[in-house]
């Protein structure tokens, strides 16, 4: 029955070719030999990857922005994991409003986030601060490790915490050996979607950077407002190559414990 | 009774489905008459191509070659929606968001009827199935049973001159599907409409029909009536397929079937002589007997097991030659015997039909 | 650390430069913001049916092809999600040029020469890029619910194939209507960083006055209630979406492991 008129394949095609070119379409463009945005280049070299990781201004971009990401990684998946289990496992009053705050960073326009948070931070002093980075973007990741993880522990069979007591596990081993393991996947993802919401965050970061301290993002940002310059396609791909090796690692370590 | 138009015949001369680039056929030159009234019943394993051919009927599905007549007209031209057919899908296809009624008023509505109609009609319908008092229960609400009396209504409401019906009491459990039966028996006798009917149930297919077509890999083996396939089957799938039988093989020759260390008497056929053939006799024609021995219509076996069945017995036994049979007696009519006897069994001629092998 | 910042957005709005709801007034009726306003609503209108007019028979073939084809539908979809938000606007800087490849089509196919960048319509095709993953989603995700033999049974009752559909299938999968297009809507509001590096300066969005509102003239004021504005447009449309499906399902990231 997969018969599908020319028309819908012919939508299908357009719409697949839509999303996908954008993506690609600054890796070709990274290797051009000339000083231009030119499609396709006429000439091909190396030199704007030469000339990105030799610029200090794109290496400290690009440094910062990796260990920040690093480092709201590990606090959103604590504090987004932490959360998830108190969602769901506990009944407490207000459960229902305090996941529609944690949740809200999603749905609120970022823009409006971002002008709220300059604001504050102006106030306090950690404009263009790693601190004020840090907490910042961590807001904004941290509801998307709530996403995955409450859903990997909505699907967890409680009966197994059960059969662990039963066995003689305490609460800490059964969480260790039992819990945590099978639901690892959902925290797995859920820490890959924090480092790609920091590393690629740009509004609140615009607002909140100084000169002395940018992310690759926002350098990129000011790289396409300002400047004719190729190695933005170099930062393009790089970005979307590490972003892409990230997301394919879950995958392919799934992919291991399948097997074993 | 309201004003039923009777049933219309259908008539498939060599119809053919293949699908993509498969190498056979789905349904491969089929041809077949349903008389006007009749109750049929496609009959086959599953992939034989009855469902295929069913929907093929409908204008469900492409028809690769052939002709389909439904009453006099050729429909190969006619789309789905305007071939007024009823059909009963095997799951149903109840519309989820419409309620009984809204579902069973559904074809009525297409067909521009006066809503005044529409309510008398769908409210009698409903009542037929005997679903009157749950003509405002969304789909999900009614127990499957239920569902499918909704699906039942919603295919007969408009009066169809045919109903096609695809396994549509599959999904329930044997008590609610005999049930059921009755009740698709009741409404054919009571509406005179054609039916075609899909199943690979041999009990259900020899419960209702009139006739019954033996689909086996993309072909009709056999059309006949449940005692025609029963006694007088055309190939060995039909004998196989419908019931136990018991076959012995051999070579044609001058009116005996012989080979495999047998040679018995073959019954009148218009196979020619030097063909292969097999000797089919059902288990409750054969007779059995103590003293070993084979002759023009016996033949020796071993007792390997008996198995009691309610109101028979089936002896299970094994021929000389190696081949698996079974005797069916009646428990007023039981032989002396117990596993590891040696034994005869014999048939009547009238009773053994031969088929090509 | 979301609500505190949210709070003081609301109170800037209210006090400064002095206390009173004069902020909320001159957004209603200086006539700067009322055309953004407009402008943005329009676009918001433009882009939503633009992704559900190209979402919905792409979702549609993703439920009628075989599963192989079903994972490569499905990975362009997700694609948009891990690749830089960056690096495909950057993209589309280069696509949309004067003289870029989308130009260089569109003559080929005798459309003449069409100005996209700095365009409402190069805005329109880069935003609906980025939203057509959160319309294909929730879009798919109703229609893979639906029975496959309904319109079958729909033609088999006399219903011409026009009427099938939207007597049938169209009913069946509204509540992903709904949710795509809710979310798009409330997604495309408060987009800054497309229209602002795409669009012309002239043709500016809400997202991109509240920027230079803050930004440039660092007016906390105007900003917060331009903000808010904003931010209570968006909730009550996301209240629309609320009545037809969880929030999570909403965000097409709930159930991602059942799936496949």
């Amino acid at each position: 029955m997969s018969r599908v008129s020319w028309p819908l394949r012919a939508v299908t095609a357009l719409v697949a070719v839509w999303l996908v070119v954008p993506t690609l379409i600054v890796i070709p463009l990274s290797f051009t030999d000339r000083a231009s945005f030119a499609f396709p280049p006429k000439g091909w070299s190396l030199r704007y990857y030469e000339r990105f990781f030799t610029d200090s201004g794109w290496l400290i971009a690009l440094f910062n922005s990796a260990q920040l990401a690093l480092i709201v990684t590990v606090v959103a998946t604590a504090l987004g994991s932490a959360a998830s289990f108190a969602l769901v496992r506990s009944r407490f009053r207000g459960a229902g409003a305090l996941n529609g705050l944690l949740m809200a960073p999603i749905v609120v326009p970022t823009i409006i986030v971002a002008i709220a948070v300059y604001a504050t931070f102006l106030r306090w002093g950690l404009v263009g601060t790693a601190a004020g980075f840090v907490l910042a973007h961590t807001v904004l990741a941290t509801p998307y490790v709530i996403v995955t993880v409450t859903s990997a522990l909505r699907t967890f069979d409680r009966r197994l915490e059960r059969a662990a007591a039963s066995l003689g596990a305490t609460p800490w081993a059964t969480l260790r050996h039992v819990t945590l393991p099978l639901i690892l996947p959902g925290v797995a993802s859920g820490a890959v979607f924090a480092f790609v919401t920091s590393f690629d965050e740009v509004v609140v970061s615009l607002f909140i950077q100084s000169p002395e301290l940018q992310t690759l993002p926002v350098r990129m940002f000011s790289g396409v407002t300002n400047e004719v310059d190729p190695t933005i396609a170099a930062a393009s791909t790089v970005v979307v190559a590490i972003t892409t090796a990230l997301i394919l690692l879950p995958q392919l370590l799934r992919r291991n414990t399948d097997h074993a | 009774m309201p004003d039923h138009s009777p049933g219309a015949g259908v008539r498939v001369r060599d119809l053919t489905k293949r699908f993509g680039s498969a190498a056979r056929p789905a349904v491969d030159a089929v041809s077949l008459d349903v008389r006007p009234g009749e109750f049929m019943t496609f009959l086959g394993p599953s992939g034989s191509g009855k469902t295929t051919t069913l929907n093929m009927i409908a204008g469900l599905e492409g028809v690769t070659g052939g002709e389909i007549r439904i009453g006099d007209r050729d429909v190969a031209a006619l789309p789905a929606h305007r071939r007024d057919l009823g059909v009963v899908f095997q799951q149903y296809a109840l519309f989820p968001h419409m309620t009984a009624a809204q579902n069973v008023a559904f074809p009525l509505r297409r067909r521009k009827l006066p809503k005044a109609e529409i309510a008398e009609r769908v409210a009698r319908t409903l009542d037929l199935v005997r679903l009157g008092d749950h003509a405002d229960r969304l789909p999900r609400k009614l127990s499957g049973g239920q569902q499918q009396r909704v699906a039942l209504a919603r295919a007969i409401v408009f009066d169809p001159r045919v109903l096609l019906m695809d396994e549509p009491l599959g999904a329930l459990d044997k008590k609610l599907r005999e049930q059921l039966q009755i009740e698709i028996a009741r409404l054919h006798r009571e509406l005179g409409v054609t039916v075609i009917f899909v199943t690979h149930d041999q009990e259900e297919a020899l419960a209702l029909s009139d006739r019954i077509a033996v689909f086996n890999e993309g072909r009709i083996e056999q059309v006949g009536t449940a005692s025609d396939l029963y006694e007088r089957p055309a190939t060995r799938f039909v004998a196989a397929f419908l019931g136990d039988s018991n076959a012995f093989e051999g070579t044609l020759s001058g009116g005996r079937l012989a080979g495999d260390g047998l040679d018995l008497r073959a019954p009148a056929t218009d196979l020619p002589d030097g063909s292969r053939a097999a000797l089919i006799v059902r288990p409750e024609r054969l007779r059995l007997s103590g003293a070993p021995g084979s002759g023009d219509n016996a033949v020796s076996a071993d007792v390997t097991d008996i198995v009691y069945q309610g109101a028979f017995r089936k002896v299970l036994i094994r021929f000389g030659n190696g081949g698996a049979g079974c005797v069916r007696e009646a428990i007023g009519a039981l032989s002396d015997i117990a596993p590891g006897d040696r034994v005869t069994v014999h048939w009547s001629p009238d009773h053994a039909v031969l088929v090509p092998a | 650390m979301f609500v505190v910042p949210m709070a003081r957005l609301a109170w800037l709005s209210v006090t400064t430069p002095e206390t009173g709801l004069a902020n909320y007034r001159d957004v209603l009726t200086d006539g700067v913001s009322l055309t953004v306003i407009w402008r943005t609503l329009r676009m918001m209108l433009v882009v939503t049916a633009v992704c559900l007019l190209f979402a919905y028979p792409y979702a549609y073939v993703m439920t009628v092809v075989p599963p192989r084809t079903r994972a490569v539908l499905t990975t362009i979809v997700l694609l948009p999600f891990w690749t830089s938000l960056m690096a495909r606007t950057f993209a589309w800087v280069v696509l949309l040029q004067k003289g870029g490849p989308v130009n260089d089509a569109l003559a080929a196919l005798g459309l003449g020469d069409v100005r996209l960048a700095g365009s409402a319509t190069g805005v329109t095709i880069a935003m609906a890029q980025v939203m057509l993953p959160f319309m294909v989603l929730p879009l798919y995700s109703s229609m893979r619910d639906v029975d496959r033999a309904l319109v079958p049974a729909a033609l088999s009752l006399g219903a011409r194939p026009a009427v099938a559909f939207l007597r049938v299938y169209l009913p069946l999968t509204l509540p992903g209507v709904a949710a795509g297009t809710t979310l798009v809507a409330v997604l495309s509001l408060g987009f800054y960083v497309t229209p602002a590096l795409l669009g012309s300066p002239k043709e500016s969005m809400i997202a991109q006055l509240i920027a230079v509102k803050v930004q440039d003239v660092l007016d906390f004021g105007a900003g917060g209630a331009l903000s808010l504005t904003l931010l209570v447009v968006a909730l009550a449309l996301l209240g629309l979406v609320a009545r037809f499906v969880r929030p999570g399902a909403a965000l097409g990231m709930s159930d991602e492991g059942d799936r496949r």
